[in-house]
């Protein structure tokens, strides 16, 4: 907190309600793509330095809410957002936000592993260069590897460092696009179903990935599969409708959830 | 007879086989009480596409190799001597034909008779005369060697279109008759006139592959008459294009590349950039108001014909940069230049261009994106850092293609680059190019058989091989960056 | 497995606000507006360009619909025209119109005289030349015509020069006219009191559509009409052969042919065809179709064999795809209630894609109208003044062909050509754009998704 004068910091002080403990706050968020209403007012804490699973069945809105927390959806013509996010107190909607900062600061890893056609090391790199992160040879060098260490993937790549991304298995590719979000030094990463496209083993490993971030990252992942909820977050917030059922720790959420709904989910009874 | 006629006489059959074998089929089924395997129409089809096809085919030959084998019978009975110094006998043989031709227009006027004309010898009668009162003008006198040669060409001519008529009617005939007699309750017509209609369309998907033999054994076959009359090391590395009425002419084909490179250069220079920034900014920026407004608006640009892009370049463009920029500049003072041409050229290959990125553009998917903005990329940072390397390949074959219509652009650097021959740097100055010496050399008075019309053959064969090479390349490019994304 | 102490804090992420703009993101989206402006700049030079290029063209050609007249009363003088008297019509075709001449001067001097009107410095040579040199084969062929009214008066509107014409489209003023052997400020300046007479006036120019060309001397006279029709006939012949080759092949290609080496080479060469230059299928109709088959020159069925062969490519690539678009269901359900193949593709699949055929074969035929240069190889340069016969015999009479006739004319030394160029562009272009508007709407009309 240097810049103390700043309005906007002032701002960020009063309204932070439980600095340190929630990273981000959504208050009454809605949105609608075009006529179609697809979240009704979700208030959810996600908590700082936590690994936060969203669950609930298909089209609840829960890859949607993901979606707003770094402004995904703006790249959707249709989408409109409505309530409120706050990422340390400060509105992420604000109009006087910068979505390219915000995206700096809230990453993102994608359903299927989308890495782009370049070479291992660019891939990596693409996120400090835009950003400014680095300049010199030897700072990129020492950022792709720190970055695909902490991704678990410097020991399988490191001789092939300059050959495409493309080539990767499914998991390693997957893991390579963590990394690529992690280069960016981000504060939250978000993980849309970051398994889905994987086979056993690899899931195994994205999943061991994730509970080591956890000690230097927030993280909120959308998952369909209730073993990796319970296996990898720390809470759980269970999305209905388009709406937030309920939210609380992993444990009483698979143990004893308090809504009906909740239960039936996580028991299979339909989703 | 003429061919159209024969060609009605073989419909009329065909009409008549149709219900002939249609009404055979009936007959028969109704007398041996039996079923017809196929429909009547079938058997009916079945003996009219036996009597047309053959028939027709036949004709086609006939008509294809009749002037082949005409040409080297009666070229054989021209002597030597007749053939002028330095013409070359296929002008002899062109003369022959145009007397031939006379000679047919003259009984068909009423003004002599075949005995006449049999009895008549070049010696003695007038024929120059004779043939312009029919509007066949002749350049000199008729040799009388020429006179009998085109005598025998007329007759040969005449034997021949008869026996054509004859062999042709007489196919019709033949296979039709074959095929109705073949007609019966049991014939399996439906899967023979299939057959036959397959095969029709066998044989229509290979006009394709015929037009492309006729281009290349047309240009191979001129350009090697080319070269025995002009040596090839000559052709390709002079670098002095000069041709002269009266021979000793200088055909480096150098100045004509350079020029031909330089325009298409200066195109690509104005529409790859241009093109590009429209393909992305319609794919990726603007509201669907400019949208909806500019993309038919450039498509209509590609369907503007070259023709009209030359006058532009004539009327407009070509005077205006001489009047504001290579006057003023002291850098020239023709309105065709090099510059004129590759501006409109530019314009003409900016839609192309830009549909081709904009499909190459869409086609890099959408996680791509998503991937750059859920870094923090901004708009432009994820289209020149990873949609535009991602869709690289794509883009260079569009390029490629871009440039082959450009090498291969004929109406706008002819109404806009000028006709002077020129190695130069100057892009203000005129010069030419490949295809405008291509029209140039063969619309011209100069004689076919000389090395300065069949020039335009071997102009011709370099043209189609620099284009079908970079349609190669750019088609292989393409492919192999669809496959990418499949 | 990692070494977590190893990431540098590049930047302290808690020391940054959402609300402050650091130097480089203000650079960054500096940058991205830039971009983008470049980006607009090209689409609106794109449009401009498209405007300039329309706006030129209208710009210049708009008047060679408009054309101007000079009415005349002529007598037929009898004793000029028809010495023995006898109406003998062989006798009246050897006059040429070298006699008609003196006829229509009469007429300008008795004009000139009854309203009044003369102008001084003008030579009687002057006034003669304000009438095109048409004029007299056009008082001929009246009077070829009609040998009955010779002995009459009768009133004609002649064509006026073309400077003069000129004159009234701002190409020629009377500073040019100082300078210009062709035309003498005084003729302007009688132009003008013929004008406020009643005598002299520009109106629509229906001749420009249905006139042959004409020489070099007289452009106010040069029309379209053996253009249009050796366009119109070689279109025929375009349609007539390419649009049944093209969807015969298309639909071997499409629905039959295996997958073999064969197949492949038509394909390469159907993909190879569609990109060669336009000039080498001008070069393939000289060689095969005029020097080897022994085909006229400058014949509409030469010029719509090499763009058959030109449009072949066009129709059968828009084929394939409609064909490709009917879904398999449609086929399957034919072969299900025992239709042959055959039966199955043209009873049910060919009708479905006929909307698409029809539009790739207007797109076709459209391309193949504009097309100029393999035209010019095949001596459709040539300059033709009489009309082609009436099919089929008029394929293999010369003619002309619409975008030939202009690049004919830009090739002429009167700048009154550069305005009969333009126009005819402008009648090329208003075809096309009906050919066009044809496809969309069939497209409209009849497109289905599926």
């Amino acid at each position: 907190m240097n810049m103390l004068t700043d309005a906007a910091v002032e701002e960020k002080l009063q309204s932070a309600s439980k600095p340190g403990v929630s990273k981000m706050v959504g208050k009454d968020v809605t949105v609608h793509y075009g006529e179609k209403q697809a979240l009704f007012g979700v208030n959810l804490e996600v908590p700082e330095k936590q690994v936060m699973a969203l669950i609930g069945p298909s089209g609840c809105g829960k890859s949607t809410f993901l979606r707003c927390l770094n402004r995904m959806n703006d790249t959707i013509d249709i989408c409109r957002v409505g309530g409120s996010i706050m990422l340390d107190g400060e509105d992420i909607y604000d109009p006087r936000i910068d979505v390219v900062e915000l995206r700096a600061r809230v990453g993102m890893v994608f359903q299927k592993p989308n890495p782009f056609p370049k070479s291992i090391y660019e891939n990596i790199a693409y996120g400090p260069r835009i950003h400014g992160l680095a300049s010199k040879k030897s700072e990129f060098d020492e950022v792709v590897e720190t970055s695909l260490q902490k991704a678990g993937l410097f020991n399988e790549v490191k001789d092939r460092l300059h050959e495409p991304g493309t080539g990767l298995s499914g998991g390693q590719q997957q893991r390579l696009c963590i990394a690529r979000a992690i280069a960016v030094s981000p504060e939250v990463i978000l993980m849309d179903e970051p398994c889905s496209a994987l086979d056993p083993i690899a899931t195994a490993k994205v999943e061991e990935l994730i509970d080591e971030l956890r000690e230097n990252y927030t993280i909120v992942i959308v998952t369909h599969s209730m073993q990796q909820a319970a296996r990898v977050s720390q809470r759980t917030a269970m999305f209905h409708l388009g709406n937030l059922v309920e939210e609380g720790p992993t444990d009483k959420m698979f143990t004893n959830p308090d809504d009906k709904r909740t239960q039936d989910y996580i028991t299979g009874r339909f989703g | 007879m003429t061919p159209g006629i024969l060609a009605i006489i073989v419909l009329v059959l065909t009409v008549a086989g149709y219900f002939l074998g249609r009404q055979r089929a009936l007959a028969l089924a109704k007398r041996e009480g039996v079923r017809l395997h196929s429909l009547p129409s079938h058997y009916g089809q079945a003996v009219a596409l036996f009597t047309a096809v053959p028939a027709l085919l036949l004709m086609g030959a006939w008509l294809f190799l009749q002037p082949l084998l005409l040409e080297n019978q009666v070229s054989s009975q021209i002597p030597d001597s007749v053939i002028p110094e330095g013409g070359a006998r296929s002008l002899v043989m062109a003369d022959v034909r145009r007397i031939a031709d006379g000679m047919d227009r003259l009984v068909g006027s009423g003004g002599l008779n075949e005995d006449d004309l049999s009895s008549m010898r070049a010696d003695f009668s007038n024929i120059r005369g004779r043939l312009a009162e029919v509007g066949v003008a002749l350049g000199s006198d008729v040799e009388p060697a020429v006179f009998e040669a085109a005598k025998s060409y007329r007759s040969i001519a005449g034997t021949s279109t008869l026996l054509r008529n004859i062999a042709v009617i007489a196919v019709a005939l033949g296979f039709g008759f074959l095929a109705w007699r073949q007609v019966r309750p049991a014939m399996r017509a439906r899967n023979v006139s299939e057959t036959f209609i397959r095969s029709l369309l066998i044989g229509s998907s290979l006009v394709a592959i015929l037009t492309t033999f006729g281009i290349v054994t047309s240009l191979l076959f001129e350009t090697i008459h080319f070269f025995r009359l002009y040596p090839a090391s000559e052709f390709f590395f002079s670098t002095v294009w000069n041709p002269q009425f009266r021979g000793g002419s200088d055909l480096g084909v150098l100045p004509l590349l350079w020029g031909t490179f330089y325009v298409s250069f200066v195109a690509l220079l104005l529409a790859v950039p241009i093109g590009l920034m429209i393909a992305i900014y319609l794919a990726e920026y603007s509201g669907k108001a400019l949208r909806s407004f500019a993309k038919p608006a450039i498509e209509i640009l590609a369907g503007i014909p070259t023709i009209v892009y030359g006058l532009f370049a004539l009327i407009t463009v070509g005077p205006f940069l001489r009047d504001w920029i290579a006057q003023p500049l002291g850098l020239g003072s023709s309105s065709s230049s090099v510059l004129t041409a590759g501006l409109v050229m530019g314009i003409m290959l900016i839609p192309f261009v830009s549909s081709l990125s904009d499909d190459v553009i869409n086609a890099v998917p959408q996680a791509m994106r998503d991937g750059s903005y859920g870094l923090g990329a901004t708009q432009s940072e994820t289209i020149r850092k990873v949609i535009m390397p991602a869709a690289l390949p794509g883009i260079v074959g569009a390029i490629l293609l871009a440039a082959s219509r450009a090498i291969g652009e004929t109406m706008i650097v002819v109404m806009g680059a000028g006709a002077a021959a020129r190695l130069g740097l100057n892009p203000l100055e005129a010069m030419t190019t490949v295809t405008v010496k291509i029209v140039s050399q063969l619309t011209g008075d100069t004689e076919f058989a000389s090395p300065e019309t069949l020039v335009a053959f071997a102009l011709g064969l370099t043209l189609f091989v620099f284009t079908l090479g970079l349609n190669i390349l750019a088609l292989y490019i393409v492919r192999k960056y669809r496959e990418q994304y499949e | 497995m990692t070494d977590l102490t190893a990431m540098p804090a590049v930047v302290d992420s808690q020391s940054r606000s959402l609300f402050k703009r650091g130097e480089r993101t203000r650079r960054r989206h500096a940058a991205e507006k830039r971009f983008r402006m470049i980006g607009l700049a090209a689409v609106i030079f794109g449009i401009l360009a498209l405007f300039g290029l329309l706006g030129s063209i209208l710009n210049n050609g708009a008047s060679s619909f408009r054309q101007t007249y000079i009415t005349l009363d002529i007598h037929l003088d009898p004793a000029k025209l028809d010495k023995t008297g006898d109406r003998d019509p062989e006798a009246l075709r050897k006059l040429t119109t070298f006699s008609y001449q003196p006829l229509i001067k009469m007429a300008l001097d008795a004009l000139v005289e009854g309203k009044g009107v003369s102008v001084e410095g003008l030579t009687s040579k002057d006034l003669e030349g304000m009438i095109s040199k048409e004029a007299p084969a056009e008082l001929r062929r009246f009077v070829l015509a009609h040998p009955s009214r010779i002995g009459e008066t009768v009133t004609f509107a002649f064509l006026a020069d073309g400077r003069i014409d000129g004159y009234y489209k701002g190409r020629v003023t009377m500073a040019t006219a100082e300078l210009d052997r062709n035309v003498t400020p005084e003729q302007l300046r009688l132009a003008d009191k013929l004008k406020d007479a009643g005598v002299l006036a520009t109106r629509f120019n229906w001749s420009f559509l249905t006139a042959p060309d004409a020489s070099d001397t007289r452009p106010e006279a040069a029309g379209l009409g053996v253009a249009i029709l050796g366009s119109a006939y070689m279109m025929l012949i375009v349609l007539v052969l390419s649009l049944p080759i093209g969807v015969a092949a298309s639909i071997y290609l499409e629905e039959f042919a295996p997958r073999n080496r064969l197949t492949d080479v038509i394909e390469v060469n159907i993909a190879n065809l569609a990109a060669v230059p336009s000039i080498v299928f001008g070069i393939l109709g000289l060689a095969v179709f005029i020097n080897y088959a022994g085909l006229p020159q400058s014949a509409p069925i030469v010029g719509g064999l090499v763009l058959t062969l030109m449009t072949l490519p066009t129709i059968i690539i828009a084929t394939r795809a409609a064909l490709k678009a009917v879904p398999p269901s449609i086929r399957e359900a034919a072969l299900g209630v025992g239709a042959s193949k055959m039966q199955a593709i043209f009873h049910h699949v060919l009708p479905l894609a006929a909307p698409g055929i029809l539009t790739g074969t207007i797109i076709g035929l459209a391309q193949a109208l504009g097309e100029t240069a393999p035209l010019l190889l095949i001596g459709m340069v040539a300059f033709v003044r009489e009309f082609p016969a009436a099919p089929p015999g008029g394929f293999f009479d010369p003619a002309s062909a619409l975008p030939v006739q202009v690049y004919n004319w830009t090739q002429r030394g009167d700048p009154a050509f550069i305005e009969r160029a333009s126009g005819a562009i402008i009648v090329l272009l208003v075809f096309l754009i009906i050919m066009n508007l044809g496809a969309i709407f069939l497209r409209r009309r009849f497109e289905r998704r599926w």
